[in-house]
């Protein structure tokens, strides 16, 4: 905005510098300009490291604590480290950490126990997931005739290339599947099958049928207190008593189905809250349209719903995600698992934090990657209501 | 709403009952109910049929046969000769022990790191953010077995690492001193619980007092002098004993004083700092869920800055807070069942013992679940309790 054209114009400050403070007009005498540094970055510094005397102690408390740790880190992880090596003996000459030990092992960490000569098939599904996740993420592609398709082929494709035994690719089992491609087919599946069951309960939850109610609140409640584990011994050990003799499922589909019962009893409790946000009058107005039940629900409330709880529903993806370590437990071999038992090799045992800092930050990657990614979701829809 | 609408629908359809909205209802959910009455029996026909043929007996007589195996560590006496219903019960007794630990300790630390979020500091606020970010995206299942497999990487008993007179850090656990029992001890703390009490009546008189006249009385030192003194007079009348038992190092283990397994601190470690970074969270966002208009008007009526936090901004917080951290503390126990991984004999992993050496999959595996419920239901409702404590009140 334009200054008003009565008060004089501010002189530029003698050393350019201290731009703010001075360049205020002074109508009346002596008014004090406030104590600023000079030099930017000391200002900063005052501002934000050392407001008062209480806050100057802080720092100065949390940069003792670097001190002690951070050079230790640097020296362990970087400095002492072996990063390449031709076999074990070079890591245990070394004080520091054995990084070589990821190179040495990448392939049954990330692959698991599937078959060695065919892990160009798992390097392929995951880029082809990979890029998959990165186009659902772009805005443009937001359609369902872009995004149907495209899952379609990316869960076909992937799972072809991970089953084998059509156009030539050998059979592989899903008990010798593992590693990242595990991963990623448990928490597809966690998601594709959890994510409707999860609206159905939420729905039936806020039914006025006292039966439809009493069965969702029974269900999602006794299985929110429950740890997940329980559920997975559950899917492994009692399911099958559960069958008919003769009638068999696939381990790693009932690990599936179990955790995806466990994702949709959390997940309908957020979309339940979605729910009650919106207001009566939108129901009544849809019912006075002359809309049904289904369509009420589809095209008028779910719509508003959970956009509402989308912040609630990242949150539980990103958990489900996590979630699929715990088939650790249960002996698949997820990378997780894979790490473990390769790590027990005694002559790499002693570097095993090594593997671990790496798979941890595999999961950080996406976990971190999917929460950042969601808060721009939610600006963009509250920048543009209608996308 | 449907009675407004049947006559209308019933004349337009040519009163067919189909198209009632009450017969729909009553049609569903005698559907509903018949497929999940019929669910269960085939469920449980095929269950027994199953047993029978693996030979499996049902029932809870297992219970009381003897396990035939060790646990590493309970709070009640236990060996190999006791039953299974035994060893079940000190793997919830271990289940509760770490997880009451898991939320004490959760709760400091993640108070901590919440707070230090939101400080002006940009270097702490900083630090905690990378915490929080860092701990809350890696799994906690990686937590545990990290921590288990870093612990085993510690030093031997010989070469301990002593953080403080007495106390050793080892690939055996940690062991400090500890009091040795006294018979005084449960009179102090009867005395402690009793100087609680007190404090709480005396803050409500100092409030009944404040509201009727409106004269500002401190309890801080009264009560902290009734929270020490009380128990320490107590001790003082039977004699003041303390006797240390400090751990020694005898042949290649400590004897003496407190003693945590590695399994214990492994899993605790792990749940504790998984935990954390989510209530640090829960605590940022209740702390600046309070408006600010609400301080500058505090702060314009002249309270003092400790009465802004204790009278305006903490009651509004603790709103925002409570409900999440019950459900955080909730799940913190719940993956404590993930001692199992590491070995520490918690509930799950005698559970899975148990089933695996007597086949009892159905029974053992509804122990657990219904412990776990139970628990979960304990635990929410104490939070319940206490959210209505600190819940609006609607005048």
């Amino acid at each position: 905005m334009a200054l008003p054209t009565e008060r004089p114009i501010p002189q530029a400050p003698p050393d350019g510098a201290a731009a703010t403070a001075d360049t205020k007009p002074r109508k009346r005498g002596r008014t004090v300009p406030p104590p600023t540094e000079r030099i930017p970055v000391l200002r900063w510094a005052r501002e934000n490291l050392a407001s008062s005397y209480f806050n100057a102690f802080v720092t100065a408390v949390c940069l003792v604590a670097l001190y002690y740790i951070v050079p230790a880190f640097v020296e362990w992880g970087l400095i002492d480290a072996v990063f390449t090596a031709d076999s074990h003996e070079d890591c245990r000459a070394a004080s520091g950490a054995c990084w070589a030990v990821i190179e040495e092992k990448h392939r049954p960490m990330f692959f698991g126990v599937y078959p060695y000569e065919e892990h160009w098939r798992l390097v392929l599904a995951v880029m082809i997931y990979i890029g998959a996740v990165g186009m659902t993420m772009i805005r443009r592609f937001w359609s369902y005739r872009i995004l149907v398709p495209l899952w379609l082929f990316t869960l076909t494709s992937t799972l072809t290339l991970l089953w084998g035994g059509v156009l030539g690719l050998s059979a592989v089992d899903t008990t010798q599947w593992g590693g990242l491609p595990l991963t990623m087919v448990l928490f597809s599946g966690t998601i594709v099958v959890g994510f409707p069951l999860a609206i159905v309960l939420a729905l039936g939850r806020r039914s006025h049928m006292p039966t439809v109610k009493a069965v969702s609140v029974i269900f999602i409640e006794s299985l929110r207190g429950v740890p997940l584990i329980t559920i997975l011994f559950v899917a492994v050990n009692v399911f099958p008593l559960f069958l008919p003799q003769g009638l068999e499922f696939d381990k790693m589909l009932r690990v599936m189905v179990g955790m995806a019962v466990f994702f949709a009893c959390y997940e309908a409790e957020v979309i339940r809250g979605g729910l009650q946000a919106i207001s009566r009058g939108q129901y009544e107005a849809a019912e006075a349209l002359g809309l049904g039940y289904w369509h009420t629900m589809t095209r008028i409330i779910l719509p508003q719903a959970l956009r509402i709880c989308l912040p609630g529903i990242v949150n539980h993806v990103i958990a489900a995600f996590k979630n699929t370590s715990f088939v650790l437990i249960i002996g698949l071999f997820d990378m997780l698992t894979a790490t473990t038992s390769v790590l027990q090799d005694p002559v790499w045992r002693r570097f095993t934090v090594e593997a671990y800092l790496c798979v941890g930050f595999v999961y950080f990657m996406f976990c971190f990657a999917l929460s950042k990614y969601s808060h721009r979701v939610e600006r963009w829809l509250s920048e543009d209501k209608r996308f | 709403m449907s009675d407004i609408s049947k006559p209308e629908d019933q004349a337009r359809t040519g009163g067919s009952f189909l198209y009632n909205q009450g017969f729909r209802s009553i049609a569903y959910q005698v559907l509903l109910g018949g497929v999940l009455a019929y669910l269960a029996w085939t469920l449980y026909a095929n269950v027994n049929a199953n047993l029978e043929r693996q030979g499996i007996a049902t029932g809870w007589d297992f219970l009381n046969t003897s396990s035939g195996f060790d646990i590493g560590e309970s709070v009640i006496e236990y060996s190999a000769a006791d039953t299974y219903g035994k060893a079940l019960l000190a793997g919830i007794l271990n289940t509760i022990r770490v997880a009451l630990f898991g939320i004490f300790f959760a709760t400091i630390l993640g108070v901590f790191m919440g707070i230090a979020r939101v400080s002006k500091n940009w270097l702490l606020s900083t630090l905690a953010s990378w915490y929080v970010e860092i701990c809350r995206n890696v799994p906690v299942v990686l937590h545990v077995i990290f921590w288990g497999t870093v612990i085993h990487l510690l030093p031997s008993p010989r070469k301990a690492m002593v953080p403080f007179e007495g106390a050793f850090i080892m690939n055996r656990g940690v062991v400090m001193p500890f009091p040795v029992y006294d018979p005084a001890y449960p009179w102090v703390g009867a005395a402690f619980v009793a100087a609680i009490l007190g404090v709480v009546f005396l803050n409500k008189w100092a409030q009944r007092r404040r509201e009727q006249t409106g004269q500002y009385i401190s309890t801080l030192w009264a009560g902290l002098g009734i929270l020490i003194g009380l128990p320490a007079a107590v001790w003082i009348a039977f004699g003041a004993p303390l006797v240390w038992d400090v751990p020694a190092l005898r042949g290649f283990n400590f004897q003496g004083g407190l003693q945590l397994s590695p399994e214990f601190v492994a899993l605790l470690i792990g749940i504790t700092v998984y935990t954390a970074a989510f209530i640090a969270e829960i605590v940022r966002s209740g702390i600046q869920s309070v408006p600010s208009g609400q301080i500058e008007a505090a702060r314009a009526v002249g309270l003092r800055p400790s009465f802004i936090m204790r009278y305006v901004t903490m009651p509004q917080a603790l709103r925002v807070i409570i409900p999440p951290t019950a459900s955080q503390y909730l799940s913190l126990t719940k993956n404590s069942s993930l001692g199992v991984l590491i070995g520490y004999p918690d509930l799950v992993n005698i559970g899975n013992t148990t089933l695996n050496q007597t086949g009892q999959a159905v029974e053992a595996i509804a122990i657990m679940m219904v412990v776990y419920l139970a628990i979960s239901i304990v635990i929410s409702t104490f939070m319940n309790v206490y959210n209505r404590l600190v819940a609006i009140k609607e005048r």
